[in-house]
């Protein structure tokens, strides 16, 4: 892990790194060579760190006053918001937190799909990532039950009602989920207990996250291989820290600009009326951020498949690193790929937005298409253009077009010639 | 694997771990089976309903193992409508008179067979039920018609105790 051996310069330090190395692993991160050339798309990393503490600091608060039954949830979520001191924006930061958590990610997910971060020798951060999202998923669809309100009523009925489309055992599966024949207090306290679990599991996974990031080094907007340490690369301390510092503090404006001014725009009303197993809300859309996919889900006529293909579309991108044949990283040099990229920014926009309207008409048709290109991009499009498409000249190294000495910094530097091409 | 001869220690080895895994499986079981449902979401597993103040043309919703049954107290017009239904227009075939043995009276779960939403009365295409959250289309017998729900909305165990009360489950 570190490239160097550290002697650290008191005894008593000396003395305890030899026992456990902290210190070592704390010089490792403070010297860990970095692309001198990462842009902003790179500090949502340190932002999703902190998106993961605020949501387990504000959850473990919220756990303090909560009571997961189904005749005092409802209620209990009301003398948070009325009565704890504060707990109005404890309440309000863990709910816009976990909207906050996603748009970031959706971020940082999208940046590696633009720099083809997840790429060999990446496959396994990338795959590790892929499982964080689906526990993020997980943990966020289970907290937003616990209040207790209609939506959460109806969006657990639903979302766990998916697991009966499976043949034979589905029921059963359902039945077990539920703890009974339908949602309800069983249903409540075991997802409270989920809910409380999986942040520490995605803590863990972080871990593995950062660890398996530290072996080959970050990616970067050029995409090469960079020589580390070198002149390519500096310090994460002070250079990495400082920009994601000033990043962060960006994204918390955002943030507070939600928590302060609008703190239920992102929500339902209808989670403010208590759950009733009778009465099923008229229009059940899930939060923005499950959306595209709960519009897949909506777009195949057929129950089991409809879950098949929503399923898919997330487990599609584990195999991503397979199904992108090209062997250049960024999309900098690759024209064509960029074109497909945009385009498919815009058909995941397009599908939330269809999720969140009525299933028929235009917009189930305008769903039908999306779904079809979105998987025509990942299984069709990706595979066969790293094979046509005619890249751009790839630089040596991040100073070479500063510095010069190589024919291909023309292309890298030729900034009108990029511009031709877009 | 070579032709090697199957010597005491592979026996050992084979024995261990199927003695293991019975072991891991027992120690297992039981953390799985506790989040089925317990002896007292078992136990409430019968509702009985007086219907005696209900018209034709009336539909009651009631609660039975935390799921809405509808009880619908069908006019003529409706059950000569659901009679009139060819089986070969249905997705998923059912006779009305194997829906609602006394035909005034339909009885079945209120749950949309696609992801579990309660249809609403009296709305969509079929004169039936038609469900807000993905668009089903139910007959007034309860049949799928239209959408993405893959069977008929289903009919739970009842028995009529005496004219006017229905007992569920």
């Amino acid at each position: 892990m570190s490239d160097h051996e550290y002697i650290p310069k008191s005894k008593f330090g000396k003395w305890f790194n030899d026992r456990l190395p902290l210190l070592t692993l704390a010089n490792h991160l403070t010297d860990y060579p970095t692309p001198k050339n990462l842009n902003y798309w790179w500090t949502f990393g340190g932002i999703l760190t902190f998106c993961l503490i605020t949501q387990i600091v504000t959850g473990l608060v919220l756990a303090m006053h909560y009571i997961a039954h189904a005749d005092m949830a409802f209620e209990s979520v009301e003398h948070i918001m009325r009565d704890v001191n504060y707990g109005w924006l404890i309440r309000y930061i863990h709910a816009n937190g976990a909207s906050m958590f996603f748009l970031a990610v959706y971020i940082h997910i999208f940046r590696s799909l633009f720099y083809g971060s997840y790429k060999a020798p990446r496959e396994i951060i990338w795959i590790i990532g892929i499982i964080i999202y689906l526990l993020m998923m997980a943990a966020a669809f289970m907290g937003y039950v616990l209040p207790w309100g209609q939506m959460s009523f109806w969006g657990a009925t639903v979302i766990t009602n998916l697991f009966s489309a499976i043949p034979l055992v589905g029921e059963g599966i359902v039945t077990w989920l539920w703890g009974g024949y339908s949602v309800d207090n069983p249903t409540l306290t075991r997802f409270f207990t989920l809910h409380y679990l999986i942040p520490f599991l995605i803590l863990g996974l972080v871990v593995l996250h950062i660890w398996a990031l530290h072996v080959p080094g970050n990616n970067n907007p050029i995409g090469i291989d960079v020589k580390k340490p070198s002149k390519d690369t500096v310090p994460f301390h002070p250079y990495i820290v400082i920009k994601d510092a000033f990043a962060l503090l960006m994204f918390m404006i955002v943030f507070a600009f939600f928590v302060f001014y609008t703190p239920n725009i992102l929500g339902h009303a209808d989670n403010y009326i208590e759950a009733n197993p009778l009465v099923t809300p008229a229009h059940i859309v899930p939060e923005w951020y499950l959306l595209p996919f709960y519009a897949i889900l909506r777009s195949v006529p057929d129950k089991l498949m409809g879950v098949i293909a929503m399923l898919s579309a997330i487990f599609i991108l584990a195999a991503l690193p397979w199904l992108d044949t090209s062997k250049i990283r960024s999309a900098v040099f690759r024209p064509l790929y960029r074109q497909f990229y945009w385009i498919l920014v815009a058909d995941v926009l397009v599908l939330g937005y269809v999720g969140a309207m009525p299933a028929e008409g235009l917009y189930l048709l305008i769903a039908r298409v999306a779904t079809a290109y979105y998987f025509l991009h990942f299984l069709v499009i990706l595979p066969i253009l790293g094979f046509k498409e005619r890249t751009l000249p790839v630089p040596l190294s991040i100073t070479e077009p500063v510095l010069g000495g190589s024919s291909n910094l023309v292309a890298a530097r030729d900034d009108s010639r990029l511009e031709k091409l877009k | 694997m070579s032709k090697k001869k199957t010597e005491r220690r592979d026996f050992l080895f084979t024995a261990t771990a199927a003695v293991g895994a019975v072991g891991v499986g027992a120690t297992v079981w039981p953390m799985i089976d506790q989040m089925n449902p317990d002896a007292s979401v078992k136990a409430l597993a019968s509702t009985e309903v007086d219907v005696s103040s209900m018209n034709p043309g009336k539909t009651i919703t009631v609660l039975w193992r935390g799921k809405p049954v509808f009880i619908r107290r069908r006019t003529q017009d409706e059950i000569n409508e659901a009679k009139a239904v060819a089986l070969k227009d249905l997705k998923h075939p059912e006779k009305d008179e194997d829906r609602a043995k006394n035909p005034e009276w339909l009885v079945m779960l209120g749950v949309c067979t696609h992801l579990g939403c309660v249809p609403l009365d009296q709305k969509g295409d079929y004169n039936g039920w038609f469900c807000p959250c993905h668009g089903s289309h139910y007959d007034i017998s309860g049949r799928i018609r239209k959408g993405p729900a893959p069977t008929n909305m289903e009919i739970p165990k009842y028995e009529f105790v005496n004219a006017n009360t229905i007992k569920i489950g």
